[in-house]
């Protein structure tokens, strides 16, 4: 394959476009290989880059999409603001280098723990400019906070892995640093309890914003419970949850852990990785599927947004071979898919050569709806062809 | 406005499309007499009027299904239909069309407090829904304020806000899944308990679609617990200027509050006549509410009211009760039955960068003076989204005329400015003819091509959204 395209423009990104001769992988930073990879040519957004407006007051942020999430942070913090979806940081799992850049965030719909309080990505971005298969350049949405002008683009180009188009600025919605953060650390023995501990929580009007649960080194559980805000506020809340969470399990207050929740550092030398989202009480079945297929052998599992995120994990020596990781991928899929929810293959070592669907399987009309929106943005086929399935 | 001609080959269907109709709903759901027909002959937006040809009222998603398959086998176009609240027109029939109702459709499906959402039929309305997880202290928080008796279909239709949604989204934010019928009678699940869409986000395209790509049977919606309480600070200034600064300035300081309410001068003097909420007399007033403890709530509003005095209000008065709290939000809730009062009027829906606010004020005011129409702003400072209200006598010849070419050109200046034409409202017929000074004709034309995916003989509310010269060829096919 010859040398990565990296337009520097949104025009000469259109020109590539419309004279591409045959598939293109699109990508930001590259970190985040995730999906069906076919052999193409690489074109990379990494060289558009700078924030266009900030308007703190505004709570409104335009950037290129070649833009580093980490130059945007840094920007928003001087300013006392963040990305309030908190985007995760793939590279430790899928051992990635490079720069996250906003437009990965956009086109994966990156999320983190604060997602169950505040939104997706999605939900953040308030517009997109963006260039489609046949190389023209396109607009929806804008910058601002409320806006249903036409169909919502915004919502359909966040999450499609460059199948649609490739976006070249982002305006989005930002929000104020709380003052402090405190987190809770449950102590509970069950993944039951676990569950039932963050839903109590989540469902107190305490404004939970974090509330994940990761394996204790003692075979039991930690829920992690964060509350954001004014200190006295914080205070307040942490002393009524920890009276009302007390039932679940010895409750302390922690170190802020929520990097570590957020982007998985400690999974780095796994295998496999999966990411299947459910209505959280569900989460239990998926684990006792786990469970049953794995028995002795074990896995890691990590729960966010109160149970609806599970993240699980084999090391190599937790899976027997290709045809067995095969196996245990396509009864999660199975089992998800009764739940009505979906799993994804993040990464895989022993799966990497086997024909498989990383993303969940849609329903028969869902299906056929998305190739028809991708034929429509994209008539040959050429924005990063395959990827979602 | 212009809608299209009726075909009078669909207008010579009648009897027939209503007895294929017959044939899947109960007698009493299928309503083709004219003197009935009339009472689905506008939305809000009263000043269009057209009865259908036939109105159907089914009343499960399987009926919806049968009555879509006829439509679509007949070639007629159908206009969905929430409560009928659409300040847009988005519910105005043409004559040749089939309005199919969902407001039978309204039960509770299912209640799931651990995982904090709700499903319900799409008829149920906005604030039905908050009222059936009351009891256990659980609410929905989009609040459109016809939340009394507006549709969660028209809801899901409109993307519709309220002024609680600067902390809470609007319904995009809060919506899950839908339970979709297409044009042709095909049932889809899309989304539903579980956050993030699996693949492409459809259930994102389809809340704000205006009815135009399916009709929404059931809904999946986020639910979420009650605060502890609530209480606004009313804080009046004597320039608009000023007050969009401190909205400004509260916004920096990292207080998020969950309403700003804006009121200017015209606003404020209609409220305090008709609900006498004792408002002082100011050129612009604040209501900004906050949520928490008692204590959270004291120490948010001393923070509000800290910021404010640095910019020297005319008065600052923090609610002390509910009854304190009621009386100020009073003016504010009666605003639009209190300029319905003195005037007929056109509510705007604009959304502007918050630091565009005391320009787009002065300048509306010019528009207003040029055009000898009064005008009152009251809107959701903090996130921009305006609703200028222009007063006219609907009885004057070319009083709504002029109403309207004045609307257009605020809306132009929204636009103008970096916002938007309309934030909560929809486009519907209303703003329909002005999409293209915020879109160019590729980004209409790619909007236009979603419709074909989903609904290719544009049988579903084809008037609406595109100008009509720009959807012509599509419609006509």
């Amino acid at each position: 394959m010859s040398d990565m395209l990296c337009p520097e423009d949104e025009a000469a990104l259109a020109d590539t476009l419309r004279e591409a001769a045959g598939p293109l992988q699109i990508m930001g930073g590259g970190t985040r290989p995730i999906g069906r990879i076919a052999p193409a040519q690489a074109l990379s957004t990494r060289r558009m880059q700078g924030i266009t407006l900030y308007e703190p007051g505004a709570m409104t942020l335009v950037a290129k999409t070649g833009t580093s999430i980490e130059e945007i942070e840094a920007v928003l913090a001087a300013e006392k603001q963040r990305l309030a979806f908190e985007p995760m940081d793939h590279r430790a799992i899928l051992g990635t280098s490079g720069q996250p850049t906003l437009g990965g965030v956009i086109a994966a719909n990156v999320s983190g723990p604060r997602r169950i309080q505040v939104g997706a990505a999605r939900d953040f971005a308030l517009g997109v400019t963006f260039v489609d298969g046949t190389g023209q350049v396109l607009s929806n949405g804008g910058r601002v906070m409320k806006n249903v002008t036409g169909y919502d683009l915004v919502k359909l180009m966040s999450g499609s892995w460059g199948t649609l188009g490739v976006l070249t600025e982002v305006a989005l919605k930002v929000l104020p640093v709380s003052e402090t953060q405190t987190t809770l650390k449950v102590h509970v023995t069950t993944w039951a309890d676990a569950v039932a501990c963050m839903s109590a929580a989540l469902g107190t009007p305490f404004d939970v914003s974090g509330a994940a649960t990761v394996q204790a080194k003692d075979g039991g559980f930690d829920s992690l419970i964060r509350i954001e805000g004014f200190e006295t506020s914080v205070q307040y809340r942490a002393c009524e949850l920890t009276q009302r969470l007390a039932k679940f399990g010895a409750v302390d207050a922690v170190v802020d852990p929520w990097a570590e929740v957020k982007d998985l550092a400690a999974w780095a030398d796994l295998d496999t990785v999966w990411r299947i989202s459910v209505r959280p009480t569900d989460s239990l079945n998926v684990i006792e599927l786990m469970q049953n297929l794995q028995q002795d052998r074990g896995f890691h599992c990590q729960l966010d947004w109160g149970g609806g995120l599970i993240w699980l994990g084999l090391e190599a020596a937790q899976i027997a071979d290709a045809q067995a990781g095969l196996a245990l991928h396509q009864a999660l899929q199975r089992r998800v898919a009764q739940l009505k929810g979906h799993a994804t293959l993040m990464t895989s070592g022993i799966l990497r050569d086997q024909d498989l669907c990383h993303f969940q399987p849609p329903e028969r009309t869902i299906e056929r709806v998305s190739q028809s929106l991708r034929k429509t943005f994209d008539p040959r086929g050429v924005l990063n062809p395959g990827r979602m399935s | 406005m212009e809608m299209p001609q009726p075909n009078a080959e669909i207008l010579s269907k009648k009897a027939k499309v209503s007895a294929a109709l017959r044939a899947v709903l109960p007698y009493d759901a299928v309503i083709d007499d004219p003197s009935e027909t009339r009472a689905y002959e506008c939305d809000a937006l009263t000043a269009y009027r057209c009865p259908p040809m036939i109105a159907v009222l089914p009343a499960t998603t399987q009926e919806v299904s049968d009555v879509l398959k006829i439509c679509h086998h007949e070639g007629v176009p159908v206009v969905p239909r929430g409560s009928g609240t659409s300040l847009a027109g988005g519910a105005l029939p043409t004559a040749d069309c089939v309005i199919l109702g969902v407001a039978k459709m309204n039960k509770v499906l299912e209640t799931d407090y651990d995982n904090r959402l709700i499903r319900v039929q799409s008829g149920r309305t906005n604030l039905s829904v908050s009222g059936a997880v009351e009891e256990e202290d659980f609410f929905y928080a989009p609040d459109p304020s016809s939340q009394l008796a507006c549709a969660i279909a028209g809801n899901i239709a409109m993307n519709s806000g309220g002024a609680h949604c600067l902390k809470y989204g609007v319904t995009t934010n809060n919506l899950m899944g839908v339970t979709l019928v297409m044009m042709d009678g095909e049932i889809v699940e899309i989304g539903g308990g579980y956050l993030d869409a699996s693949g492409l986000d459809i259930l994102g395209v389809i809340c704000g679609s205006e009815g135009q790509l399916g009709v929404v049977t059931e809904a999946t919606l986020r639910i979420l617990p009650k605060p502890e309480g609530a209480r606004p600070v009313m804080i009046a200034f004597d320039s608009n200027e000023v007050a969009g600064a401190c909205v400004a300035d509260i916004i920096k300081a990292g207080v998020l509050p969950v309403a700003i309410e804006f009121m200017d001068r015209p606003i404020i003097e209609i409220c305090e006549n008709f609900a006498k909420a004792g408002y002082p007399d100011c050129e612009a007033l604040l209501i900004v509410e906050v949520e928490g403890s008692e204590a959270e709530i004291q120490d948010q509003l001393d923070r509000i009211s800290g910021i404010a005095k640095k910019h020297n209000p005319v008065e600052l008065r923090q609610s002390q009760s509910a009854a304190e709290s009621a009386a100020i939000w009073l003016g504010r809730k009666s605003a639009f039955g209190a300029v319905g009062q003195v005037a007929d009027y056109m509510c705007l829906d604009g959304t502007i960068p918050v630091s565009a606010l005391p320009e787009v004020l002065r300048r509306i005011k010019e528009l207003s003076d040029q055009y000898g129409l009064r005008v009152g702003n009251v809107f959701h400072a903090g996130d921009g989204n305006m609703h200028p209200l222009i007063m006219f006598n609907a009885n004057k010849e070319g009083d709504l005329e002029l109403c309207e070419a004045m609307g257009a050109d605020v809306l132009r200046l929204c636009v103008e400015v970096g916002g938007c034409l309309t934030g909560e409202h929809g486009v519907g017929i209303e703003k329909r003819d002005l999409m293209e000074t915020q879109y160019s004709a590729e980004d209409l034309e790619i909007q236009m091509a979603v419709k074909d995916v989903f609904d290719p003989g544009w049988l579903l509310n084809p008037s609406k959204v595109f100008p009509l010269s720009v959807s012509q060829s599509r419609r006509a096919s």
